[in-house]
């Protein structure tokens, strides 16, 4: 596929570097010289240095021919521009923009052909937002990412002694919890994956990949771990907007907690929330922290823009008594740095973003995708299509598809219905699959089975 | 870790690139061997020894190491740039040195064989014209692959060397700026330059045959036509056609060998000239040879060399070309003329023709660039105060590349100089010392004095080091240079 990137900033650079390795022609523009030649050394990309919006520059980068153009500079007018014009120019299948300002985003007639033509929209924000609400929902969930608009959740949790299935084999799961249906994906010992069976046995400090229906998430993870408590308190590191939307969505019923730096924007932050607190001060400070309880508090969200403020605010809160600590980590080296040590967990926000934007570039009929363990392992939703002679997986049980090693499927959205993957479940048309790559090498040869032979058009 | 053990882990994928390029190469060695059969000359035998042998020791290194992959580091695409050429250059000797006719020393096979892979067309032999077709082919097609760049064409048809292909294509491709891609992935990149490539191979040897050249010297020379090499399959090179019609031809054909290829990528995807017209590169290469065509026709005009103003001419802008170009074809007369007429023209090979081109010197760029530079300088002088970047077609030039340019230049000149020092030292003239070095270190081919039309005479060691002046041109220098650094191998 001919992907055209417009903007080479952190998001711009991780979907290249996604994209690039799956084999699409890629073409990175931005006006930054030094940011694209630092991208050219490390991947297999074509750059163009100029205006992202310019018909010109577009041009440039091969926009008549392009099959997509994703614009994620840094001004949300640029991205809106970019489109209109990859629209009426050059008249490109797919445009996906990033649009930040809540102004925009809440205007829904805004996009369509005849005012906006962007195909899909990128809230960054939003989605690091949605994240973190769901991590603080479950609490002892690493990762928590929806399929079939959130009927089925995949859940990572790290076993812990204590859990009532921690030294059980797999196949118990059902006795310890009648009528739950749950299966479970990975498991991930010491970093190397493993693939469950029946007979395998979780192990403390294991990282437990596990599918189920939304209602029954937390009664699968109390069996990993000794139940968490429901997070009460919350503390908010840092007032811009993820921390706004944060606040917004969790201040119902939660006791929120806003640390931001700058009186202005504190004060416009106070303005905005209703039942939370909003304190000026330094999230790094040790005395405001301890003024604030820091001790009783949950869940402690740092989420400056600040890597290292992050994950210092984090590790102190943590030596101050806080139960959980999550930070905003943009640089992935940070992430496996801190990870489960230092910070309980590292939230990623080009991960979520490359992910929201990963289903749009596969091939096959792939709806969802989500980067798991950071970028290593993937989880894809993909609908099957076709009939028995034309698809490869259609009126096939789940043991006779010919699945590549560490690759397994998971569950089955079948309509309104969720059905866990038994060996002899049989696949239907039209059935959303949920599957599970241990590594994402595995999935572009996942994604060809999803392919229609050409008999069915 | 041990010291053997970090040796072993950091230079296994090296290695084992390097093996499976030799492998690839020795596939070189079977068209030589089929037209050894078609003509039954009698080639055959060293060709499929030269096969087997270059095919094992491929395979050899390859083998304890197959399994070793990881991305190629900048450091590592130097290593196995100038390695790959330079066990090329040798093991590309083995036919040459095996066969009987004609009978040559390791020194004489590993030069031709050098001077045929780094297009620079100078020769050792003699009585080209009786020897067996497989051994005119086989220099012929070593000028084939070096042309473009073997690691070029390894990038384009190998896929497994992934990104690290691009630190490869730099490393080998010439010219101060190396970023420009044709295509998004640099696969594409490079198999797009060897169509263009072979399509003008393929147009040239039409034009030949349709001239009169018979099918074989047609598409022999069209070979060192656009790789802008010069080996010929007669001694006395283009003279020996006498022929107006193929003369013309071929400077047509030496001209597009020796521009961007890039630009005839864009003309052939429909910008028609306005690419060319709008390269400054390309602009300045077509003034400066006419101007020396001009020069030359006047001169050889009114020394009397020629009849009339018209075969002036004609003689003017092949020879022209030809060593321009760093081509080195010849028709005979040209080192009668008066002397002032083929230092000159040497003189204009150390420009050679366009970054991105087949030709060797150092680039009509990189004088581009240090022109401007220099009236950069006479305007900063008079303007102090004043912003004044370097412009190439409105885009600004990174400091970096013009720095870049003033090295090369000057580490250019300095081996330039020392070669010619030790070439005298061997008991060369100074003008055969002096040509030798500029057409070996410019990839051109004939010099003038002893090696005007071949380089039999000279002595070995004098050899060895234009074998070493041919590589550290065709490679631009550094890459070489790199190699012998002591800051590469302390890592």
């Amino acid at each position: 596929m001919k992907i055209i990137i417009l903007g080479a900033g952190q998001v711009g650079a991780t979907l290249a570097d996604n994209l690039a390795g799956e084999a699409n022609d890629v073409t990175v523009v931005d006006t930054d010289n030094a940011l694209l030649t630092e991208l050219a050394d490390r991947l297999d990309i074509r750059i163009i240095q100029g205006y992202a919006s310019y018909p010109y520059v577009l041009r440039q980068a091969g926009a008549n021919d392009a099959d997509m153009i994703i614009a994620v500079t840094e001004s949300d007018e640029i991205n809106m521009v970019a489109c209109q014009i990859a629209y009426t120019l050059f008249h490109t299948p797919t445009k996906i923009a990033r649009v930040r300002a809540a102004g925009y985003l809440h205007e829904s007639d805004l996009f369509n052909q005849e005012a906006l033509p962007v195909d899909m929209l990128i809230s960054p924000e939003q989605l690091v937002t949605d994240y973190i609400r769901r991590l603080i929902q479950y609490p002892g969930a690493l990762q928590v990412v929806d399929f079939a608009d959130g009927r089925v959740r995949l859940v990572a949790v790290k076993a812990y002694y204590g859990g009532p299935l921690v030294g059980q084999e797999l196949r118990e799961i059902n006795e310890h919890i009648p009528g739950v249906e749950t299966r479970v994906a990975a498991i991930f010992r010491r970093g190397k994956p493993i693939i469950p069976e029946g007979a395998t046995v979780i192990e403390a400090e294991d990282e437990v990949f596990f599918l189920a229906a939304k209602p029954d998430i937390k009664k699968v993870i109390s069996e990993m771990r000794k139940s968490d408590k429901p997070v009460k308190r919350v503390m908010i590191a840092g007032g811009g907007n993820i921390g706004l939307r944060l606040a917004k969505a969790l201040e119902d019923y939660t006791q929120v907690k806003v640390i931001e730096r700058n009186r202005e924007r504190a004060r416009h932050l106070a303005e905005e929330l209703d039942k939370t607190v909003v304190l000026v001060g330094d999230a790094a400070s040790e005395n405001l922290l301890l003024e604030e309880n820091i001790e009783s508090v949950d869940v402690f969200c740092a989420i400056t823009n600040d890597d290292e403020a992050n994950i210092l605010s984090a590790m102190l809160a943590k030596q101050l008594g806080a139960s959980k600590a999550l930070a905003l980590i943009n640089r992935l080296a940070y992430v496996d740095l801190v990870e489960g040590s230092s910070v309980d967990i590292a939230i990623s926000p080009q991960q979520s973003t490359v992910s929201a934007l990963l289903a749009h570039v596969r091939r096959g009929d792939v709806v969802r995708v989500h980067n798991l363990r950071r970028g290593a392992a993937e989880a894809i939703e993909a609908v099957a299509h076709g009939d028995p002679q034309s698809s490869k997986v259609v009126g096939k049980a789940i043991e006779d598809i010919d699945l590549p090693k560490g690759a397994t499927i998971g569950a089955i959205v079948r309509g309104e219905q969720v059905l866990m993957a038994h060996h002899d479940t049989v696949i239907e048309p039209e059935d959303h699959v949920i599957l599970f790559m241990v590594n994402k090498k595995l999935t572009p040869e996942v994604e060809k089975l999803f392919q229609v032979g050409v008999t069915f058009l | 870790m041990s010291v053997v053990q970090q040796a072993i882990v950091h230079w296994a994928p090296v290695q084992r690139i390097l093996g499976l390029l030799l492998m690839m190469f020795s596939f070189n060695m079977l068209p030589p061997a089929a037209v050894g059969l078609i003509y039954g000359d009698g080639g055959v035998g060293a060709f499929l020894t030269g096969f087997a042998i270059v095919f094992a020791l491929g395979g050899t290194v390859w083998f304890p190491v197959r399994m070793r992959r990881r991305e190629l580091k900048i450091r590592d695409g130097f290593a196995v740039v100038v390695m790959f050429w330079v066990v090329l250059g040798l093991f590309g000797a083995v036919p040459l040195y095996l066969s009987d006719r004609p009978y040559l020393s390791i020194t004489d096979a590993v030069f031709e064989s050098v001077s045929g892979l780094t297009t620079t067309g100078a020769t050792i032999l003699v009585g080209i014209d009786t020897l067996p077709h497989s051994i005119l082919w086989y220099r012929q097609q070593l000028h084939l692959l070096g042309g473009m760049g073997i690691i070029v064409l390894a990038v384009a048809i190998l896929p497994l060397l992934g990104v690290g292909g691009m630190q490869l294509y730099r490393a080998e491709t010439p010219g101060p700026m190396k970023d420009a891609k044709l295509a998004p992935r640099i696969t594409e990149t490079a198999k797009t330059l060897w169509f263009i490539y072979m399509g003008l191979v393929v147009i040239c040897t039409a034009a030949y045959w349709f001239a009169g050249m018979n099918f074989f010297d047609a598409l022999s020379h069209a070979t060192s036509t656009i790789a802008t090499g010069g080996f010929s399959t007669h001694d006395q090179s283009m003279g020996y056609f006498d022929s107006k019609l193929i003369e013309s031809i071929a400077v047509v054909f030496m001209i597009l060998g020796s521009l961007n290829f890039a630009l005839h990528f864009f003309a052939f995807r429909g910008g028609g000239f306005k690419p060319y017209w709008n390269d400054p590169e390309t602009r300045l290469f077509f003034f400066a040879i006419s101007a020396v065509t001009v020069v030359c026709t006047v001169y050889l005009f009114i020394a009397g060399n020629y009849a009339g103003l018209t075969d002036s001419f004609m003689a003017s802008v092949f020879q022209v070309i030809s060593i321009g170009t760093t081509t080195g074809f010849t028709t005979a007369e040209y080192t009668l003329w008066p002397s002032f007429l083929p230092m000159l023209l040497l003189l204009g090979s150390f420009v050679g023709g366009c970054a991105g081109g087949t030709t060797g010197g150092m680039k009509v760029m990189r004088f581009v660039l240090i022109f401007k530079q220099g009236s950069r300088e006479i305007m900063q002088l008079l303007h102090p105060s004043a912003e004044l970047p370097v412009k190439i077609g409105y885009k600004r030039v990174p400091e970096r590349v013009i720095k870049a340019v003033w090295g090369f230049f000057a580490v250019y000149i300095l081996i330039f100089v020392a070669m010619l020092l030790i070439l005298m030292g061997t008991g060369l003239g100074e003008v055969t010392a002096w040509s030798a070095v500029a057409a070996c270190l410019n990839n051109l081919g004939p010099g003038l004095g002893e090696v005007a039309s071949n380089m039999a005479t000279i002595n070995d060691p004098a050899k060895w080091v234009l074998i070493v002046a041919m590589f550290l041109g065709r490679l631009e220098i550094f890459p070489l240079l790199v190699l012998l650094s002591p800051a590469f191998w302390r890592r």
